[in-house]
């Protein structure tokens, strides 16, 4: 099992979802996050006389755990669709998970990762 | 039929016969949609009712001369305590989020503590002495100044009559009172925008009993309650005296220098400032607040400037409100271009505001006594003059200002004032301060006027200046002036006031002060 951290662009998110939906992807987290990169825009505030930096950048942030099986076509997926061309289209990190635990059900591992589909 | 059919076919029957017999004359009169018969001859007090005597027919025409002026005054009135809720959404637009709960309830406390400084002797300091309300009946109770003898000439420093309106129990007295007093909370209100963010509830409090007690009504006398910067014309030529329609120098100079004195000894807002003197910027949470406020303002301006004739029958109204309107305009285009095409190169949302605020603080001495071109020029030079104070203020005087105050009503209120002893035109003011000759300024050919508009200045911010600084040095020492660093940062809603202005919205407090490097 893996657990994808990926980082996108707020305005991408739908079509990400819609995305990962067709290919099977249907349970995971997602939250809002600021960040400092490279997308920083020089002196594009203008207050009261003050011209400054943007101080931070907005983006999404997907916490996916697939069993290995599914891992490439997620990864796949998400770099196809959040793409933009633009600088600051996000990145994607993929951790290893130890155990993966359904609260109702008290089943582990692979099973717990089991979409409707395929029980 | 079941008794529902028999109760709605009752209820049509009888709207039909009602609607049908609409025109049911009743007993004395006839119902009068167009209003041809409402108000006839009937309507005078009369001792042979519908046969009125000359003499009763003049006393009805008196007393509904009357009736308008005091109508008018006291409408106005009520526009200008509606001004209160503007600085509030300005002043609580133009500062941060976690300190809302507290810039709300400076704005919204200092209208009651305010007035009962007036009320106490504010009111009597100022008017005491300021002779017969010839629009509002003539009432000449309010006859006690005390003056001293300078230069051969009677100097009126302060009235002496009417405190707790008690010995004035007078209708005009009532309806000037309640006109002046919410002028005064307009001055009242101007200190807590350049204060705020860092000011403390307790010495906000003292403050707001002070400014309505002794500091607004002194200088206040001196040019609207008969003193000695009104009769500069009588005594020493110089024009018709000091004169101020609505209060550039009364309400607006005063609220700018205290709120300059104010500002620099509380010191800037934590982080505002570097150690190499740039100043970083501390954006206001809510512009839409702002926008909205100045508008409020700007609506009740009409009752600020058109209402200082005291009089509904004095027609020249319609110049006053349309000279206030233009300057509102031009202020704020001014501004708007002259940040857009030469400073920022960005139509700032609040520097536009503080552009029309401008305009109309500047317009508010010369409404009455300056042609309609002349308020255009008037509030097109305060619109860019407010954009240069501001920067002036924060990079030179590096005094930390969040709203704009000292630049809007200081800055802008001394240039209202030059404004009326340049442009003055002698159409309008003839007989005013004692003076026979209508009030003309220096483009006219009359520069007296020019040099009383500038002693009233010089006296304005000496005398606020000084009496702020000592009442705000007097607070300091009692209860301290400044909150604490730690409760700055927090912001101040909850150390000092309790309560969170947005409970239950997660800030980001700490993002919020810029690092000072």
């Amino acid at each position: 099992m893996k657990k994808i951290e990926a980082i996108i662009r707020s305005s991408k998110f739908d079509e990400v979802q819609e995305a990962l939906h067709e290919i099977g992807i249907t349970f995971f987290s997602y939250y809002d996050v600021v960040g400092v990169g490279n997308e920083i825009k020089k002196a594009d505030h203008s207050y009261r006389g003050t011209v400054y930096d943007s101080s931070y950048i907005p983006r999404r942030a997907l916490t996916i755990v697939v069993r290995d099986i599914n891992l490439r076509k997620t990864v796949d997926c998400l770099l196809a669709t959040a793409y933009t061309g633009e600088t600051g289209d996000g990145r994607i990190f993929v951790l290893p998970v130890e155990e993966a635990w359904k609260i109702r059900t008290k089943v582990n591992g692979d099973d717990s990762l089991k979409g409707e589909a395929e029980k | 039929m079941r008794k529902i059919h028999i109760l709605l076919i009752s209820l049509f029957l009888a709207f039909s016969f009602s609607v049908l017999n609409s025109d049911i004359a009743y007993a004395g009169t006839s119902p009068d949609p167009s209003g041809t018969t409402t108000g006839n001859a009937t309507d005078i007090s009369a001792a042979k009712a519908g046969e009125p005597t000359l003499s009763e027919v003049a006393e009805q025409v008196g007393h509904n001369k009357v009736a308008i002026n005091m109508v008018w005054v006291l409408i106005a009135g009520f526009l200008v305590m509606f001004m209160q809720a503007g600085f509030a959404m300005v002043e609580g637009g133009l500062t941060r989020a976690k300190n809302i709960s507290h810039t709300m309830a400076m704005n919204f406390l200092i209208y009651p503590l305010g007035m009962i400084g007036f009320f106490i002797c504010g009111f009597a300091f100022m008017f005491g002495g300021v002779g017969p309300l010839a629009t509002l009946g003539g009432f000449t109770g309010l006859d006690q100044e005390f003056t001293i003898q300078l230069f051969g000439h009677t100097f009126g420093l302060i009235g002496t009559k009417g405190f707790f309106l008690s010995g004035t129990y007078d209708v005009a007295v009532f309806s000037l009172f309640l006109f002046q007093m919410v002028f005064m909370d307009t001055t009242a209100t101007i200190p807590t925008g350049s204060m705020a963010e860092r000011w403390k509830y307790s010495s906000f409090f003292i403050y707001g009993l002070a400014v309505g007690t002794i500091i607004y009504p002194i200088y206040g006398n001196w040019v609207w309650g008969g003193g000695w910067l009104s009769q500069l014309g009588n005594n020493f030529g110089l024009g018709n005296g000091q004169v101020d329609f609505a209060g550039s120098s009364v309400v607006h100079l005063t609220g700018g220098v205290l709120a300059l004195v104010g500002a620099k000894m509380l010191g800037p807002r934590i982080g505002k400032f570097n150690k190499n003197g740039s100043a970083n910027a501390i954006p206001g949470h809510n512009i839409p607040m702002a926008v909205i406020g100045t508008f409020i303002l700007a609506f009740g301006w009409f009752g600020f400037n058109a209402g200082s004739t005291l009089a509904g029958g004095d027609f020249r109204i319609a110049v006053v409100a349309v000279n206030t309107m233009i300057a509102s305009a031009t202020g704020a285009l001014a501004t708007v271009l002259y940040m857009w095409l030469f400073r920022t190169k960005k139509p700032d949302p609040s520097m536009m505001l503080n552009g029309m605020l401008a305009g109309l603080v500047a317009i508010t001495a010369p409404c009455a006594f300056v042609t309609v071109q002349s308020a255009a020029l008037i509030g097109l030079i305060s619109g860019v003059l407010v954009v240069e104070a501001v920067f002036f203020i924060e990079k030179y005087l590096k005094i930390d200002d969040p709203v704009g105050a000292i630049a809007v009503h200081g800055v802008n209120g001394a240039w209202g004032i030059i404004a009326l002893g340049l442009f003055a035109d002698g159409t309008y003011g003839a007989g005013l301060n004692g003076v026979v000759t209508p009030v003309t300024g220096l483009f006219y050919g009359n520069p007296g006027q020019l040099w009383a508009q500038l002693i009233g200045i010089a006296a304005n911010i000496i005398y606020v200046g000084a009496i702020g600084y000592a009442v705000f040095k007097l607070i300091d020492m009692v209860v301290g002036n400044r909150v604490p660093a730690k409760a700055e940062m927090e912001g101040l809603d909850i150390p000092e006031m309790g309560v969170e202005g947005y409970s239950g919205i997660k800030l980001d407090k700490g993002s919020e002060t810029p690092l000072s490097r």
